[in-house]
C-alpha cells in the first residue's frame, strides 16, 4: 500500500479509536487528557502531510476495502475517500483547531478543577466531533457526507447540552430539532438525486448530471442548498444560531462556530463547483449572501452579550464566503477558500477569548464588563490582535481575504456582484463598529460605570454553567489566567497571524485549490480514472 | 420502469403529517413528525432505487424476477433507520430532563433574545451610555481667589 492510501483514513480512524480509548479511560482523567491530546496532535501531522501529498501530486483517491470500480460503466460501490487541495487545507486548519481547543478546555479543568464536571463524556464526545468533521471533508460520495454530518450534529448535541442545565436544554431542543430537519431535508436530497441518476459517488455524479434536464437539476441542486443552508447558517436559514451557540460552554461554542458551519460551507463549495456548475442558483446566492452580511451584522449590534453578539459576526461574515462561491469565477473562488481558513481561526480564537474573559471577570454581557485592559493588559492584548482581524484592519488575514473577494466581485461586474462589493464593505465597517464597541466598554472603561458592573457569575466553571449572579466584590480571587488557557489561545492567534505573514504562499495554494476545485474533469479522472 | 402510485401517495401523506406535527411546540409531537418524515424518505429511498418484486438475494427468484434488488438503497435505509433511532433517543431524553426542570417540554423563545427585541430604540441606546459618576473630579489648578465663589474651592 502507498503512502497516502494509509494516511487518508487516519483523520477519521484515530479520533474514533481515541473515543473509544477515552471511554474506557473515564476514570482515570490523566490517562484520559493524554489520549486524546495524543490523538488530535497525531491527526494534525496526519492532515499536514496530505496537504503537502496533495499539493505535490495533485488529487488522492482511496476507495475503501477495495470496493472501486468493478467492471466499466460501473461506479464505485462502496466509501470513497477524496482528498484534493481544498479537502487538505480544511483538513489541517480544522485540526489545529481542534488540538488548540481541547488543549484549552483541559487547561481550564486542570485549574479550576473538574471533579463536579462532566469531563468524562467530554473528551470522547469531542474526539467524535473530530472523526465527524475529518469524515465530511474527506467524503467522496453525498451519502458519506451525510454520515459525516451526522456523526458530528450527534456528538456536537451532546456537547452543546452537557451538564444539562436549564437553559441548555432549552437551547439544545430548539438546536436539535432544527439540526435534524436539515439532515432530513439533505436524506430528501440524496433520495431525489440517486432517483435522477442512480448513483452518489460525486466524481459519477459530476458526469451523470449533465444528462440530467436543467430544470431537475436546478431543483436538486435547491433542495440540497436548503439542507446546506441550514447547517452554514445562511440568510433566512441562520437564526438557529445565535439562539444555540451562546449557552455552550467556552470551548464548545469555539469549536462550533470556528468548523460546523464551515462545513456546511464546504459542503456548499463542492456541490456548486462539482455537481451544478452551470449556476443556475448564483443570483438567488448572491442575494442570500447580502442579506446574510447585512442581516447578521445588524443583529450584532443590537446585542449586549459578547457571545452572542460573536455569534451574530460568525452568521454575517458567512455571507463572505457564499459570495465568493456564486461568482463562481477562479478569483472568488480562492478568496473564499482563504476566508474560510481565515474565519475558522479567528471565531475560534475569539470565543477562547470571551471564555477567558468569563473566566476572569464573572461575566460575558457588556453590560457588566469593563476595566478589563488595566486589570489584565494579557487579556486585552489576546483579544484586540483576532478582533482587529475579524474587523478586516489591513494587514491582517480578513483584509487579505477581503480585497480578494471584492476584487472578484468587481471582476463580475455586474450590478448585483457591486451590490455585493458595496454590502461587503458596508459590512466590514460595521464589524470594526462591533468590534471597537466591545473593546471601549469591556475594555476601556471602568467597571464601576457599567450598568450592572457590580454583579457577577460565583465562580468560573469549565463546562458547567452556573446562572447564580454574586456581588462582583464577592467574587473569590481567580487568580491569574492559566497557562494551559493562554497558550493556546496565543498559538491560534499565532497561526491567524502566519495566514497574514505567509499570506503569499497560503494565498497562492487557495488558488491552486481553487483551480483545481474548478475543474471538474480532473477531479472525476482522478476518482473514477483508475480503471485503466 | 413502472412507477407505482401508492407507495408515493404514502410518502406524501407521511411527509405532510410529519411536516405538521414538526410545527408544533410540543416536543413529543415534534419528534413523532420527525419520525413521519424519517420513514416517508426511507420509503423513498426505496422506492427510487430500483424497479420493486426483485429478489434482495443474489441468484434466486422472486416472482419470476431474477435481477437482484438494489442493495445500496437498502443500506442506506439501514443507515438512516440507525441514525433517527439514535436521534429519536437523545431527544427523548431532552425532553424528559426538560420536563423534570421545567415541568412543560414545549420549546420556549431564548429568553435573552426576546429581551434584545423587545428593547425600545431609547432603552437600547441608554444600555450605551455608561453610568457617569455622581462627583465629577475637583478642579485643583483654580486660583485661590476664587474660593469665596459658589462651587469653587480652589487649590485648598
Amino acid at each position: 500500500m502507498s503512502t497516502p492510501s494509509v494516511l487518508m483514513p487516519l483523520p477519521v480512524l484515530i479520533p474514533m479509536v481515541g473515543a473509544a480509548l477515552t471511554l474506557f479511560a473515564g476514570r482515570r482523567p490523566r490517562l484520559q487528557r493524554a489520549i486524546a491530546l495524543a490523538a488530535l496532535c497525531v491527526v494534525v501531522a496526519v492532515c499536514a502531510a496530505l496537504v503537502y501529498l496533495t499539493d505535490r501530486d495533485g488529487t488522492l483517491v482511496l476507495q475503501v476495502g477495495g470496493w472501486g470500480p468493478t467492471e466499466s460503466g460501473m461506479g464505485p460501490l462502496g466509501i470513497t475517500l477524496v482528498v484534493d487541495r481544498l479537502s487538505a487545507l480544511m483538513l489541517v486548519v480544522s485540526s489545529i483547531v481542534l488540538l488548540c481547543v481541547v488543549f484549552y478546555a483541559i487547561g481550564q479543568g486542570i485549574r479550576d478543577g473538574d471533579e463536579r464536571q462532566p469531563v468524562s463524556i467530554f473528551l470522547p464526545t469531542y474526539l467524535v466531533l473530530s472523526a465527524g468533521v475529518c469524515t465530511a471533508f474527506l467524503a467522496g460520495d453525498l451519502f458519506n457526507l451525510f454520515v459525516g454530518f451526522e456523526v458530528l450534529l450527534s456528538a456536537s448535541f451532546v456537547l452543546l447540552t452537557i451538564g444539562a442545565s436549564k437553559d441548555r436544554v432549552r437551547a439544545g431542543i430548539a438546536y436539535v430539532m432544527v439540526s435534524m430537519v436539515s439532515s432530513m431535508v439533505f436524506l430528501f436530497g440524496i433520495a431525489l438525486v440517486y432517483a435522477a441518476t442512480g448513483t452518489l459517488n460525486l466524481a459519477e455524479l459530476a458526469v451523470r448530471l449533465d444528462g440530467v434536464s436543467a430544470g431537475t437539476r436546478t431543483a436538486l441542486f435547491a433542495v440540497l442548498l436548503v439542507a446546506f443552508g441550514i447547517k452554514a447558517a445562511v440568510f433566512p436559514l441562520s437564526t438557529w444560531l445565535p439562539d444555540s451557540y451562546p449557552t455552550a460552554p467556552a470551548p464548545v461554542t469555539a469549536v462550533f462556530a470556528g468548523l460546523l458551519t464551515k462545513v456546511g460551507v464546504y459542503a456548499i463549495i463542492r456541490t456548486h463547483s462539482l455537481l451544478f456548475p452551470t449556476g443556475g442558483l448564483d443570483p438567488l446566492l448572491l442575494v442570500a449572501a447580502l442579506l446574510t452580511m447585512l442581516i447578521g451584522i445588524l443583529g450584532a449590534i443590537a446585542q449586549s452579550d459578547v457571545k452572542r453578539l460573536l455569534s451574530f459576526t460568525l452568521v454575517s461574515h458567512i455571507g463572505y464566503m457564499v459570495f465568493g462561491i456564486a461568482l463562481s469565477s477562479q478569483l472568488g473562488m480562492s478568496g473564499a477558500i482563504y476566508y474560510v481558513a481565515h474565519h475558522i481561526v479567528v471565531q475560534t480564537t475569539l470565543f477562547l477569548v470571551v471564555g477567558l474573559i468569563e473566566r476572569q471577570a464573572g461575566a460575558s454581557t457588556m453590560q457588566r464588563l469593563g476595566g478589563l485592559a488595566a486589570a489584565s493588559p494579557l487579556l486585552a492584548f489576546l483579544f484586540v490582535v483576532p478582533a482587529l482581524n475579524l474587523g478586516g484592519i489591513p494587514p491582517f488575514s480578513g483584509f487579505i481575504g477581503k480585497v480578494a473577494l471584492l476584487e472578484a466581485g468587481a471582476q463580475n461586474g455586474s450590478v448585483l456582484a457591486w451590490l455585493l462589493v458595496g454590502g461587503g464593505v458596508l459590512t466590514s465597517l460595521l464589524t470594526l463598529y462591533v468590534i471597537v464597541r466591545v473593546w471601549t466598554k469591556a475594555f476601556w472603561r471602568s467597571r464601576e460605570d457599567a450598568p450592572e458592573g457590580h454583579l457577577a457569575g460565583a465562580m468560573p466553571l469549565a463546562l458547567l454553567d452556573e446562572p447564580e449572579d454574586i456581588q462582583f466584590v464577592d467574587r473569590d480571587q481567580v487568580g491569574r489566567m492559566p497557562i494551559g488557557m493562554v497558550v493556546p489561545t496565543g498559538a491560534l492567534i499565532a497561526v491567524g497571524l502566519t495566514l497574514t505573514v505567509m499570506a503569499g504562499p497560503i494565498f497562492g495554494y487557495a488558488e491552486r485549490a481553487a483551480d483545481e476545485v474548478l475543474d471538474r474533469g480532473q477531479y472525476v479522472s482522478a476518482v473514477l480514472g483508475s480503471r485503466e | 420502469m413502472t412507477t407505482y402510485v401508492v407507495p408515493l401517495i404514502l410518502i406524501g401523506a407521511l411527509t405532510s403529517a410529519g411536516v405538521y406535527l414538526l410545527l408544533e411546540r410540543n416536543m413529543t409531537r415534534m419528534l413523532l413528525g420527525l419520525l413521519l418524515i424519517g420513514n416517508a424518505i426511507n420509503l423513498l429511498i426505496l422506492t427510487v432505487g430500483s424497479p420493486s418484486g426483485n429478489p434482495p438475494i443474489r441468484g434466486r427468484t422472486s416472482n419470476g424476477e431474477t435481477t437482484t434488488a438494489d442493495p445500496l438503497a437498502q443500506g442506506m435505509i439501514l443507515t438512516a433507520i440507525v441514525i433517527t433511532m439514535g436521534i429519536a433517543a437523545f431527544v427523548l431524553a431532552l425532553a424528559y430532563r426538560s420536563y423534570r426542570l421545567t415541568t412543560e417540554e414545549e420549546v420556549t423563545d431564548d429568553p435573552e433574545d426576546t429581551r434584545v427585541s423587545k428593547l425600545s430604540a431609547e432603552e437600547a441606546s441608554a444600555l450605551d451610555v455608561d453610568r457617569l459618576r455622581a462627583e465629577p473630579a475637583r478642579d485643583t489648578d483654580l486660583p485661590d481667589e476664587l474660593d469665596a465663589l459658589p462651587g469653587m474651592d480652589g487649590s485648598r
